[in-house]
């Protein structure tokens, strides 16, 4: 009787989750289209800009397409795994990825490009525009040793602290500052959440600090921020990770659909393809949601309804 | 060598000469005038040689890219772990669409219900009053989603660690083998195997199943075998005289009989199950955890905090019910116990029902309760108040940064000056001391694979960090614990702050630490004090309570004032729980060394979350490995000789 059972129950798990072979590339998740709806799932990052992107999709896809949506968040690299196994549709805002890249979108194809987001990235070191009104030498790297002492933290062990912050992001740093021999040290937030906090508390007393920061970034409205400038980037001085001595290229953003979601995926993957606005609407909704505390689907209909023109022009 | 002559004057009891310490000791000091000139010689410098560490990073390269390439075609994955995958998708996704098909009312209604008829009236409006939280906090969906996960994870960790437990309760074998493998997933931090589950399952619901039953599956594996072993003797012969057969007698006796503690594993369980919800989220598990995550992306104490309550709303009321059970098992069921519980099915169905035809499934939009502004407010308040120039006793920033000068640098400082042989012996000398050679063998070899992982430094600034967080939350643990003993209004009052920073997701208290404190390791440690503290003051108050009355009496009609019975009687006599006390401290802090790498505190923690973030297995395993060696070690340091039966307390 026992014994009957749990063949009975076996088989009825196989036959409930298909016999045969398991389709590896074709992972939803189990909240996906609760209500018999259409659902495109959506990958969140952890910076505000990302959310930006995605609040503003997510609410055309539901008000004007009928779709509903899922956001999951994640890190950058585990989400190309996510987007190439189907467990997410699109990612929005990507900075750059070459391994992936290669990996997934020209030897596997389970990943197709999605175009340009419109909006262009920068990483750079910045100090407050407070601290660089004061000494305008500091923009200029070769003159970051002699503010060393003042950028010191208990953290930093007697050398100026350069500020770095999650370790999902793309940073050069701890090589920057070893082959441009600068008397600083790299300490790590360990989170944007973390960093941010951090260079706010700063801001409130007028202390100087230096950091790794990127545009477009909402909290440059906050904490007015200025650029130090490093050696000039060209073409190639970042190929080696442990020789670069050059600043972070500017990049232009990209977006990325799964391959199947990008063939079969109907008028949404065509929204998302189209999808593409400015460096000054992204902030526009970041500052919302970060700072007016806006939910992000908030800030998604105030922007949506100001800016009919330009999202006119996604719709399929 | 230093620390060793000095140990056996603190330890060792008078009869110096006897003291089986000093012979330890002594065959301790023995060993290492062999074997100390040897590694010097051969390796002069201090720090780990390098000729006895291995690289893991090319193979563990090579097995990540084999997964990648792999996953979509090798039949292991296409015949096993899919289907395992889909198996989870399918289970969570049908109790989710159950939840959401009784709607609001109904789950609300039937939770209450359910609450009442195993743990009574109080507990049932409890129950109601919380899952209406639940809505009110506009968290619902996000709620029922938290759920159905964690039914499926607590359904699946029951199983296997009901299975486990049983293979380890009738087998003393199996109990051998299985013990350091349940001991080592339980110190495993969990962001340690986050990473490989993700590889293999990709990001999502199922691998986040998955991880949370290794996590939780050891208490219900251990009150299992506990239950098994603990069984009646008496009992056991007299169904054996009846001439039951072996699985008869497991199945009307022992597992019976073990009623008990198998609910207390169901509870420890479920409880654990809870906490990995949250962390589960940085791997895209979504639901509650998915909110505290996204919220702290835009800085967002208040949203973080509005999905963290429900997480601790959830986690008290499955404890106080599952709890109550418990207690009431040995109790005869009343006559109309059958009758009673048809019509709370029947009042739940109406309730459901009647939400159905009001076309009112979901949570109305209406209904939610904005918390995050004021809150934030309130955070934002703090840390301007608080933050720096607080007149005498200084800022949170000024303090954390002594604390950072004065204590974190020097310690760190001083752990890696020392030669690496010279801190074998040390834990040598101190697993002996409290354990047995086979405790003081598996803590140096723990702590020596850390060397041969070519993580020494690193390990040594986490170390470093644990010891000081330990301290300060024994000392701060100790005196709460003392005071709750000693006044009953104080530890009631306590009760629900304690339930509240256990059960809050650790990502919510991220950022205030980092407001107070700055970045660094200072508010790694403070948040390390802040999750395990509630368990070292549970378990000291429970132990001085639990002292002998007759010996209190006798103290007191003695004359002994307050502070003498407490020092002379109580504190001696509590002595096990103080031991236990400071072993689940280490052990609790150790699970928040991660979250110290969100904030700053670098080492190991951080290379957790940079493997975890960047996919790189060689750094994040390695890292991983090396917390659950520390572990091991502090475990086996801390651990006097008998075995604790759960983690957590």
């Amino acid at each position: 009787m026992f014994r009957t059972r749990t063949t009975a129950a076996a088989a009825a798990l196989v036959l409930a989750t298909g016999c045969g072979a398991a389709d590896m590339t074709r992972q939803a998740s189990p909240f996906s289209n609760a209500r018999g709806a259409k659902t495109v799932t959506l990958s969140v990052q952890s910076w505000v800009g990302a959310q930006a992107n995605v609040a503003v999709a997510q609410y055309l896809l539901e008000h004007e397409l009928g779709y509903r949506v899922d956001t999951v968040q994640v890190d950058e690299v585990p989400a190309w795994d996510a987007l190439s196994q189907g467990r997410v549709d699109a990612i929005l805002e990507d900075w750059g990825h070459p391994e992936q890249e290669q990996r997934y979108v020209e030897e596997k194809g389970t990943i197709a490009r999605g175009g340009d987001l419109g909006v262009t990235g920068h990483i750079g070191w910045f100090v407050p525009t407070y601290f660089a009104r004061q000494h305008p030498d500091v923009t200029d790297w070769k003159n970051l040793d002699k503010y060393a002492e003042r950028f010191r933290t208990p953290e930093s062990g007697g050398k100026g602290q350069l500020l770095d912050g999650s370790p999902s992001y793309v940073t050069n740093d701890k090589a920057l500052v070893k082959n441009l021999k600068l008397d600083y040290r790299v300490v790590f937030a360990g989170s944007e959440a973390a960093q941010i906090t951090q260079i706010k508390q700063f801001a409130k007393e007028k202390k100087p600090f230096l950091t790794y920061w990127y545009t477009p970034q909402w909290l440059f409205e906050k904490v007015p921020m200025t650029e130090v400038r490093l050696p000039a980037y060209e073409e190639g001085c970042d190929a080696d990770p442990a020789e670069v001595a050059c600043a972070y290229p500017v990049t232009p953003l990209q977006k990325y659909l799964n391959a199947d979601f990008a063939r079969k995926g109907g008028e949404a993957a065509h929204l998302l393809r189209n999808f593409r606005w400015t460096t000054e609407d992204q902030n526009e909704v970041s500052l919302m949601i970060a700072e007016q505390k806006l939910s992000p689907r908030e800030a998604a209909r105030k922007w949506v309804d100001s800016h009919a023109s330009v999202w006119k022009k996604w719709l399929p | 060598m230093a620390t060793l002559t000095a140990t056996p004057r603190k330890t060792a009891p008078p009869g110096l000469r006897t003291s089986p310490a000093l012979r330890k000791l002594a065959a301790l000091a023995l060993i290492a005038a062999v074997l100390v000139p040897l590694a010097v010689t051969r390796w002069p410098n201090g720090s780990w040689p390098a000729a006895l560490t291995v690289d893991l990073s090319g193979p563990l390269g090579t097995a990540s890219d084999w997964i990648i390439d792999n996953r979509d075609s090798h039949p292991l994955f296409l015949y096993f772990l899919g289907h395992v995958s889909n198996a989870v998708v399918i289970a969570v996704r049908a109790v989710y669409l159950a939840l959401l098909a009784v709607g609001w009312a109904g789950v609300t209604a039937v939770s209450a219900l359910v609450a009442w008829r195993v743990a009574g009236f109080r507990l049932a409006l409890g129950t109601a009053a919380a899952f209406l939280a639940c809505g009110l906090l506009g968290m619902w969906v996000p709620t029922m989603q938290t759920l159905a996960l964690m039914a499926v994870a607590v359904a699946a960790s029951v199983v296997v660690g009901a299975l486990l437990g049983l293979a380890a309760g009738l087998s003393d074998r199996m109990d051998r083998v299985l013990r350091p493998v349940l001991d080592t997933m339980q110190v495993l931090p969990a962001f340690a195997y986050l990473l490989p589950v993700v590889l293999v399952f990709g990001i999502g619901v199922p691998a986040a199943v998955l991880a949370t039953v290794v996590y939780a599956a050891p208490p219900m594996a251990r009150f299992t075998a506990l239950g098994l072993r603990g069984a009646d003797k008496e009992v056991l012969e007299a169904v054996e005289s009846l001439g039951a057969t072996a699985r008869q007698r497991l199945l009307t006796a022992r597992l019976p009989l073990a009623r008990g503690e198998l609910l207390l594993g169901l509870n420890q369980t479920i409880m654990m199950a809870l906490s990995m919800a949250v962390i589960a989220s940085v791997i895209g598990a979504g639901g509650l955890g998915d909110r505290v995550y996204q919220a702290l992306a835009s800085v967002d104490v208040g949203a973080a905090l509005a999905a963290g309550i429900p997480i601790v709303l959830l986690a008290v009321v499955l404890d106080r019910v599952t709890g109550a059970a418990g207690a009431r098992l040995g109790q005869a069921p009343a006559s109309n116990s059958r009758t009673l519980w048809a019509y709370a099915l029947l009042a739940a169905v109406a309730a459901a029902v009647a939400g159905r035809l009001a076309g009112r499934l979901e949570w109305p939009d209406g209904w939610v309760v904005g918390i995050a502004e004021p809150v934030n407010r309130a955070v934002d308040w703090m840390t301007a108040h608080l933050y720096s120039g607080v007149p005498v006793v200084g800022g949170t920033a000024d303090w954390a940064g002594r604390f950072t000068t004065w204590v974190l640098d020097p310690l760190r400082d001083g752990l890696q000056w020392l030669p690496w042989w010279s801190l074998l012996l040390v834990v040598a000398a101190l697993a002996w001391l409290i354990g047995t050679w086979r405790t003081a063998l598996t803590a140096v070899l723990a702590l020596a694979a850390i060397g041969v992982l070519g993580v020494w430094k690193p390990s040594l600034d986490t170390l470093s960090q644990v010891l000081a967080a330990v301290a300060v939350t024994l000392v701060a643990g100790f005196a709460t614990g003392i005071a709750a003993a000693r006044s009953d209004r104080f530890e009631r009052l306590l009760r629900p702050v304690l339930d509240v920073f256990q059960t809050m997701p650790q990502f919510v208290y991220l950022i205030p630490v980092v407001a107070l404190f700055g970045v660094g390791r200072a508010p790694a440690v403070a948040a390390a004090v802040v999750y395990a503290l509630p368990a070292v003051v549970r378990i000291t108050a429970q132990g001085l309570r639990q002292v002998d009355p007759a010996a209190l009496e006798s103290a007191r009609s003695l004359g002994a004032s307050g502070v003498q019975q407490l020092r002379q009687v109580q504190l001696p006599l509590a002595r096990p729980a103080l031991l236990l006390a400071v072993n689940q401290g280490v052990v609790l802090v150790l699970a928040v060394v991660i979250i110290g790498g969100l904030v700053g505190g670098g080492a190991l923690g951080y290379d957790v979350v940079f493997g975890l973030a960047q996919g790189d297995l060689a750094t994040g395993l390695v890292a991983g490995a090396a917390i659950v060696c520390l572990g091991l070690m502090l475990d086996r340091v801390t651990q006097p000789t008998e075995r604790r039966t759960a983690k957590g307390a």
